[in-house]
């Protein structure tokens, strides 16, 4: 599979994990979308100093070729479901009671 | 320069640590659920950029990485990767929750009325804090 729909695969099997199989319902959460978007900030300075200095490169046939901040947009997908799984997993573990109280 | 990409990466911990010291997000503190909810993410995201690398769907540059290639060739930097990043974003969650006092989902239900009472509660340990 090319990268764009692994990451189509990605974004929608998190959001089911978090909905409906952890029930952990971030999507709904102001907390979570306040964190992403002070994540997403930094992941387009971070993922641009990589993608942008060519520490990482991507072949061309396995992405759309749309680019934000010299990144492949595919790549705000992949970190979209990086941070919503493990936050998912975060409050999860809170929920059954692992080190729930700060 | 060989550490180009774990310089970014000590950037990420580097930046975020003031919110454990200062903020007492307490993340590292709570290693043990730190690392249970990491391990499934590095494991899944690992397994992706394995089978990335071997479609050559993207590429490390030598220069700029330590050269320290796991199996799969896979630069040692990547599961790092996977392992810096997330706790970022754990530690964002938390210092939103800590500043705004919004819920997260994982409070403690008071008076035992189900999940209804997670939103006075998040806000009431967030009020108390500062």
């Amino acid at each position: 599979m090319s990268y764009t729909a692994l990451c189509v695969v990605a974004l929608a099997a998190t959001a089911v994990l978090d909905l409906w199989v952890l029930r952990t319902r971030l999507l709904t959460r102001k907390a979570f979308w306040t964190a992403y978007a002070i994540v997403l900030f930094f992941q387009m300075v971070t993922n641009g100093v990589l993608t942008g200095r060519e520490i990482v490169t991507y072949d061309e046939s396995a992405i759309l070729g749309v680019r934000v901040a010299y990144a492949p947009v595919e790549d705000l997908l992949f970190g979209f479901a990086m941070v919503l799984q493990t936050l998912a997993w975060w409050v999860w573990w809170g929920r059954a009671g692992v080190q729930r109280e700060p | 320069m060989k550490f180009a990409y774990l310089l970014v990466l000590g950037f990420c911990l580097a930046a975020t640590l003031p919110l454990e010291l200062f903020l007492r997000t307490r993340v590292y503190a709570r290693w043990r659920r730190l690392l249970l909810s990491l391990a499934p993410v590095v494991a899944v995201f690992t397994a992706w950029d394995l089978y990335a690398v071997s479609r050559h769907q993207w590429r490390f540059d030598p220069a700029q990485t330590t050269g320290l290639l796991l199996p799969g060739r896979l630069p040692v930097e990547e599961p790092l990767f996977f392992v810096v990043v997330p706790t970022c974003a754990i530690l964002t969650l938390e210092a939103v929750r800590r500043v705004k006092g919004w819920p997260v989902g994982d409070e403690a239900a008071r008076g035992g009325t189900g999940g209804a009472t997670g939103r006075a509660t998040g806000r009431a340990t967030g009020g108390a804090t500062e």
